[in-house]
């Protein structure tokens, strides 16, 4: 039973954080914007035009922006950092930790260019390691929309969450899929096609990739159920199990290292709740390079080809 | 102006309380501790507009402190209890299992008194100028308070902080460096000098003065109530106080030696012997 996702035009998933930010300045006066000189990046110089007074440019100086953020949240505001990902975790990480993690603050932390397809900037910039640094804090959420239309109803979604959140998404144009004005739950993964063969587990740009492969195997006469993880702390383990009851075998997929990822979050569920053949589909404990977004994904295996290998390999290890 | 008797007795107190907590758990930080006790009883007992009985993390329009350089906490935690944020027979329990008095402060064992974790150092000054963007979002005209040690200024994330809080008109803000010259390898001056902390901090655009004499409680109040006079002004304001590291025990005075170790069962009675106990003992 393919339920059908047409793509309405490639868009950013940048742009749909930007969007949100501008519909939460209307709706919600206690937001406030923080971003370290990459307002046009992170797409928040629409907020930071309508609503001035609650936008701080801090510069290039995250750490202090994690800070501030903490200190903000204080007096009640609901703070949202701006940066790229590298420089939202890898970078700032004692100061997520401590100044916001520990001390349980209600701080936004909305990450771009997140993983290898913000492209031709290179490895530097290309963080692969921010999932898992940030679902190891304690009482953090991670969310890793998968296109414009979800990350616009994530932003919005997670003014109304108490507590500090890891927003992930990234630079290029990709399919946008999902409904517009959905409502987005955290913590509930969705099932955007279903079947009976085998799961692709899928987040961020990823998940389009599997519903691509799905049809290709679909063709085949494969019958695979294409799961959309869009938050992968805390985790929906029980979509996970639904689905692996049923289909027997499972591939995850994510533009992030495959140690400390999303499939590393299931594996941990399925190795204590019901062992289930798994293959990964992300970057093999390696650094990224310079290059176009699709180049990058072919190279490094996250492709929808790399997708049906992979689910040809779990399905050839069920029992 | 609070009575100069009360507060000399509970600097007397609050040391005694210092040198027995540390004592107590065989581990912590007094020498810092005692340095700063003239600091957090003129701060608490005289300077911040509080409420104890209605302390909420969030702020609820009131005076606020941070401590940046949590590793002092035995004097935080004992000034904290005496000024009725928790009760005294708590302060035995410091850095003991499920204890609220964690060896370095945190709101996660939701111990009243305090808004922040700190111990990974220079990070507070940042959280302090939010909250004091907050209070300005919030049209709240109270003011917010920070400690910082002078070896914390080794940290970058200070001077990231030293650079937006005058770019951005932070004035509501009193920053308080404690100048004692010492951290844990050495002086400061052999391990990194800090060179003219105030006149870094005055070339970053802040309004900046000297308490020179730190462990005088007069010579503190007066500054800090000078310090309160320059905000509002545009700038934010940073006060540098020279102190004793060690402070009222004499052997712990002026030593980098006594910054992370604690006393044994006769160096906590010579102690002791030094310091009245005025108020009671917890």
């Amino acid at each position: 039973m393919a339920k059908q996702f047409t793509n309405s035009g490639d868009k950013d998933t940048r742009s749909g954080f930007g969007a949100g930010l501008l519909e939460l300045g209307r709706t919600n006066t206690r937001v406030i914007g923080l971003c370290a000189d990459l307002t046009g990046s992170l797409k928040m110089n629409d907020f930071k035009e309508a609503y001035p007074d609650r936008f701080y440019q801090v510069g290039i100086a995250e750490a202090n922006m994690m800070g501030i953020a903490a200190g903000l949240t204080i007096g009640g505001q609901i703070p949202f950092t701006g940066t790229f990902a590298n420089f939202a975790t890898g970078r700032v990480y004692d100061q997520v930790r401590q100044s916001i993690a520990y001390s349980g603050k209600n701080v936004k932390i909305c990450a771009s260019h997140a993983g290898l397809t913000l492209g031709e900037d290179g490895a530097t910039h290309q963080i692969l390691e921010d999932i898992g640094l940030m679902k190891m804090l304690p009482g953090m959420t991670v969310i890793n929309p998968c296109d414009y239309n979800q990350t616009k109803a994530a932003t919005l979604a997670i003014a109304e969450h108490e507590g500090p959140v890891y927003l992930r998404f990234g630079r290029p144009k990709v399919a946008n899929f999902m409904p517009e004005n959905q409502t987005f739950e955290i913590g509930k993964a969705i099932t955007l096609r279903e079947g009976k063969d085998v799961t692709l587990a899928a987040t961020g740009h990823l998940v389009w990739s599997a519903l691509e492969a799905a049809e290709t195997l679909a063709q085949e006469g494969i019958e695979a159920e294409v799961l959309n993880f869009h938050t992968i702390k805390p985790l929906d383990e029980e979509a996970l199990l639904r689905s692996v009851s049923k289909t027997g075998a499972l591939v995850s997929a994510e533009e992030h290292q495959i140690a400390g990822g999303l499939g590393e979050s299931l594996a941990a569920t399925l190795v204590r709740r019901q062992p289930t053949p798994q293959e990964f589909v992300g970057v093999n404990d390696s650094f990224g390079e310079s290059g176009k977004p699709l180049e990058l994904l072919k190279k490094y295996g996250l492709d929808a080809d790399h997708l049906l290998q992979a689910a040809r390999r779990a399905m050839s290890r069920k029992a | 102006m609070a009575d100069q008797v009360h507060l000399q007795r509970l600097c007397s107190q609050v040391r005694r309380d210092i040198v027995r907590m540390v004592h107590g758990a065989s581990s912590g930080h007094p020498g810092g501790s005692l340095g700063c006790t003239e600091f957090f009883v003129t701060l608490y007992f005289d300077l911040l507009r509080i409420d104890p009985t209605r302390f909420s993390v969030e702020d609820q329009g009131e005076d606020l402190f941070f401590l940046s350089n949590g590793h002092i906490s035995p004097v935080f935690y004992s000034v904290l209890a005496r000024r009725g944020y928790f009760p005294l027979r708590e302060l035995p329990t410091f850095r003991k299992i499920d204890s609220r008095l964690q060896g370095h402060p945190t709101t996660h064992e939701g111990l009243p008194g305090v808004r922040v974790a700190s111990g990974s150092l220079g990070q507070g000054l940042s959280v302090a100028i939010g909250a004091a963007l907050a209070k300005k979002q919030n049209g709240d005209e109270h003011l917010v308070y920070s400690l910082h040690g002078d070896g914390e200024l080794q940290e970058g994330q200070v001077w990231e902080a030293a650079m937006f809080a005058p770019n951005k008109g932070v004035d509501n803000i009193i920053a308080t460096i404690d100048a004692n010259g010492q951290q844990i390898d050495g002086p400061t001056d052999e391990v990194m000098p800090l060179r003219d902390i105030e006149q870094k901090f005055a070339a970053f655009g802040w309004d900046t003065l000297l308490i020179e004499r730190g462990n005088d409680l007069a010579a503190v109040q007066q500054g800090l109530r000078a310090a309160q006079k320059r905000t509002g002004k545009g700038k934010p304001v940073m006060v540098i106080m020279r102190t004793e590291m060690g402070a009222g025990v004499d052997f712990m005075e002026g030593t980098h030696k006594w910054h992370g170790v604690a006393p044994n069962d006769e160096q906590l009675e010579t102690a002791l012997n030094q310091l009245e106990e005025t108020l009671g003992d917890y």
